[in-house]
């Protein structure tokens, strides 16, 4: 290294750390801290440190004890868990402290933000009545100045209009909303710490990227240490200034993002690195490129499916609702078409439009050349019979009294395919194609994992040999990790079987990563569409834009600084 | 012939749980005077020397002892015999009454809460007049129009717990005819039987199971109740409620009562302690 790259880097990194007084004791210390269940260890011997006004991340699927350890610092741990080690807040060890002392400190000092937030808010009070509760903890007597404070929280954490959220209760709100009210409970009494668990993972890409925009602001106004667990490691770098990457309950790597983050040691970090979407957009491309070959000679021929001007509305309590408005794509054979957007705008009524499973109001569908409109049940299943389909979330989507071996031979026992034999042996090849061995064979789902619950359905719809398989958000309900396996198995079928995909999600990065057409879908409309280049690199659409803008890019501050070429777009939206 | 095959399957499990869990020491013992009141009802000659119907009139009424545990009655009989030769007609009883009581009531559960529309609405209706009748009324009705046995009283019985079975039956369909699972096999060319009977029956039975086990409990006891009125066989027969009943005439000698009272209410709160768990771990 040439003296003055030393000098830049000393500096980027003074860069980075911030004026912060130097030499002060961390704000949090853990040290070898160890979590059991009775004899079952989860968490071994973990210790870090955070400082006064920084944030850390702690990373790793599900099961490698993160949130764990963020209920061990809360003392909030289910009957049955021990915690041994020390924990240090503000110079002051919390685990040997008796409860009636822990108390004063949990919600006042460290503040918690849960993962979903549907679920941590009282659904027969109302927001105002839950929110005086906990301005309550901050020692305010007087009930008028406490509701102040509540509003003058609520404006802070963005909600629009405080009194309204006030007055209501939480099924008003949309999830985004009740987050931003979890949040604004979280640090009313100002703690100094404030633990977030996983904050955005039940809401929709747009609101999520808003909702780490708060956190990041809160942190730097409100001078408050954030202790940030996620399964992302893009959302965590953007984020933190320091990382934490757990597997088993056990630290695999540990240090300053910067440093963590470009060159990962450890193998675990390496494969972390490997298996973030948006990092790794051209990860598959030698196994998609056959598709897009296939998307250039496929001019001439009739595509796959054909959905042209199809609507279908819906009568809510006598309001007319318009799920899909006037929505046309068509996808050649062996290529793989996206559809994006945010909960609510038409995506997975759009497939269930394409399955047969509700008819349109208007338009027609078309899959290899038969039309949908007006069949009965039995010619149906002679459709279904090459076009399967492939659920959100596998721990519903699988009997759970049913074996992998009776699930995945279904299909072939209800279409009468082939002898007894015969039958068990592609049962054999569709686990095989998925990567599943024989052992599980006579597992139920229940002593499966996520991802081999979602290998389990996949298998389920490839045993028929389809043409066509309908993903809705596959990968959704899975961790990273698992979701760059699957994602594998997907395309490398794709490639040697030459099976069509329509894929719904609203994971732009992921998208980027395995279709080669996209439909952009707002408010039951397909607002844009194109070739994966065309939509990523030239968005026309100020929707497409804002959507893009939200995929987690890894660096910090990157985000919120547009390219040039989308500011324009913004700034012409502005004007318009 | 479904019920058949879903007892032995959830027999197999209960049989792996008790292997693969650690049982609490409360239901293991439950499990064990469940064990010896199938074990009396199947082979009570292995349990005692005596005869339950001729007694040696020299030694009436005596109280319980190291050669009579139970006592002896009116006529010199070894009560505890008694009671042993009587497990078998009060087991049988009970369980006639709960086989009645889920197949019919899962039934029309699994019909209403499936097919829905009009089906379900004349389901839910006859439901309704059956539960709009107290029960033990119901019972004493029906076994006054079709005769005083025990198999009748046993028949009364499961029909009065229809009305159950069928409620519990009918929420269990809809909420798993909603299932993702369903959808799945529809998209996968099952036809609505095949639904109906691989999918939804086996996913809804894992909640009648313990109601089914609680409901035996409760037959036993209603069935004993019907006996002791005298809606039963006659004597020389030894019912638990028909023990009781003559018992209930010798003040004097409260063994008469007791001894057969605690054997029905050890067994009847051995069950639902089972039930309990049974429903604990599912």
């Amino acid at each position: 290294m040439a003296p003055q790259d030393r000098l830049t880097a000393t500096l980027r990194d003074a860069e980075t750390t911030g004026p912060t007084p130097w030499r002060t004791a961390p704000l949090l210390r853990v040290d070898s801290l160890s979590v059991s269940y009775g004899p079952h260890e989860v968490v071994t011997r973990v210790g870090f440190e955070l400082g006064r006004g920084k944030s850390l991340a702690l990373i790793g699927e599900s099961g490698s004890g993160k949130s764990t350890i963020a209920r061990a610092l809360l003392r909030l741990l289910p009957s049955g868990g021990r915690a041994t080690g020390r924990v240090e807040f503000d110079d002051q060890e919390v685990l040997a402290l008796p409860e009636r002392r822990f108390r004063p400190l949990r919600g006042r000092a460290i503040g918690f933000v849960p993962q979903d937030p549907g679920n941590a808010l009282n659904p027969v009070r109302t927001i105002g009545a839950q929110a005086l509760e906990a301005a309550a903890l901050g020692g305010e007597p007087d009930t008028v100045i406490r509701k102040a404070l509540v509003l003058e929280t609520f404006a802070q954490v963005g909600l629009d209009n405080p009194q309204r959220v006030y007055d209501s209760y939480p099924h008003e709100l949309s999830g985004g909303m009740q987050q931003r009210v979890l949040i604004g409970l979280a640090v009313l009494p100002r703690p100094s710490l404030l633990v977030a668990d996983e904050p955005t993972s039940a809401l929709d890409v747009t609101i999520q990227k808003r909702i780490l925009d708060l956190l990041s602001r809160l942190q730097h106004e409100l001078d408050i240490s954030l202790l940030l667990i996620t399964h992302d490691l893009a959302i965590a770098a953007e984020r933190a200034d320091s990382l934490v990457v757990l597997k088993d309950g056990v630290i695999q790597e540990a240090g300053r993002t910067s440093a963590v983050f470009s060159s990962p040691a450890s193998a675990y970090a390496k494969k972390l690195h490997a298996d973030v979407p948006a990092l790794n957009p051209d990860r598959y491309a030698s196994l998609r490129d056959p598709g897009f070959r296939l998307l250039d000679t496929a001019a001439g021929n009739a595509p796959k499916i054909e959905v042209s001007a199809v609507t279908k509305t819906f009568t809510v309590g006598g309001r007319i609702l318009t799920a899909v408005d006037d929505v046309s794509f068509s996808v050649p054979a062996g290529t793989t078409h996206a559809l994006v957007g945010e909960s609510g705008s038409g995506k997975t009524t759009t497939i269930r439009l394409l399955l047969g499973l509700e008819q349109p109001d208007t338009g027609n569908i078309a899959v290899a050349g038969e039309q949908l409109a007006g069949r009965s049940q039995q010619s149906l299943r002679s459709v279904w019979r090459h076009l399967q389909f492939v659920y959100q979330n596998p721990f519903t989507s699988l009997d759970p009294t049913w074996k992998v071996e009776q699930l995945v031979r279904e299909p072939l026992d209800r279409f009468k395919i082939g002898t007894r034999s015969e039958r068990a042996e592609r049962v054999r090849e569709a686990l095989a194609n998925v990567g599943l061995g024989e052992h599980l064979l006579s597992r139920k789902p229940q002593a499966l994992s996520g991802g081999q619950r979602q290998r389990v359905a996949i298998a389920r719809s490839l045993v028929l040999k389809p043409d066509v398989i309908v993903l809705d958000e596959p990968t959704s309900a899975l961790d990273v990790s698992v979701q760059a396996e699957i994602v594998e198995v997907l395309l490398s079928l794709q490639a040697n079987l030459g099976l069509t995909y329509v894929f719904v999600s609203h994971d732009l990065a992921l998208v980027r990563q395995l279709a080669h057409t996209v439909s952009v879908m707002q408010r039951g409309r397909i607002v844009e569409h194109g070739t994966v280049a065309d939509i990523f690199d030239n968005p026309r659409q100020p929707y497409t834009v804002s959507l893009l803008q939200s995929i987690p890019s890894g660096v910090a501050g990157f985000s919120r600084v547009p390219h040039p070429h989308l500011r324009r777009i913004i700034n012409q939206e502005k004007i318009a | 012939m479904t019920l058949a095959s879903t007892d032995s399957a959830s027999r197999i499990t209960v049989g792996g749980r008790l292997t693969a869990l650690r049982v609490p020491p409360t239901v293991a013992l439950s499990f064990a005077v469940i064990a010896l009141v199938i074990a009396w009802s199947l082979v009570p000659g292995l349990f005692t020397s005596h005869s339950p119907a001729i007694g040696i009139p020299a030694h009436k009424l005596l109280g319980p002892s190291a050669a009579n545990w139970f006592g002896t009655d009116h006529l010199g009989r070894d009560l505890y015999t008694r009671v042993v030769y009587g497990t078998a007609s009060s087991v049988r009883s009970a369980l006639i009454a709960v086989f009645i009581g889920v197949f019919a009531g899962g039934l029309i559960g699994l019909l209403a809460g499936f097919l829905g529309g009009w089906v379900d609405i004349v389901f839910a209706r006859l439901v309704d007049v059956l539960l709009a009748i107290p029960k033990f009324l119901l019972a004493v009705i029906i076994v006054t129009a079709i005769g005083f046995d025990t198999t009748n009283a046993a028949i009364a019985t499961g029909v009065s717990a229809v009305a159950v079975f069928a409620r519990v039956m009918r929420s269990e369909v809809i909420k798993t005819r909603q299932a993702t699972f369903v959808e799945a096999s529809f998209l996968q060319g099952g036809s609505r039987w095949h639904i109906l009977w691989r999918h939804v029956l086996p996913n809804a039975s894992r909640s009648v199971l313990p109601l089914a086990v609680l409901q035996f409990g409760d037959s036993i006891l209603v069935i004993a109740s019907l006996a002791f009125l005298g809606y039963g066989d006659p004597p020389p027969a030894s019912d638990w409620g028909l023990l009781i009943s003559i018992g209930k005439d010798y003040l004097k000698w409260p063994w008469l009562v007791y001894a057969p009272a605690f054997v029905t209410i050890a067994t009847v709160l051995s069950v639902n302690r089972i039930s309990r768990w049974l429903r604990k771990t599912d």
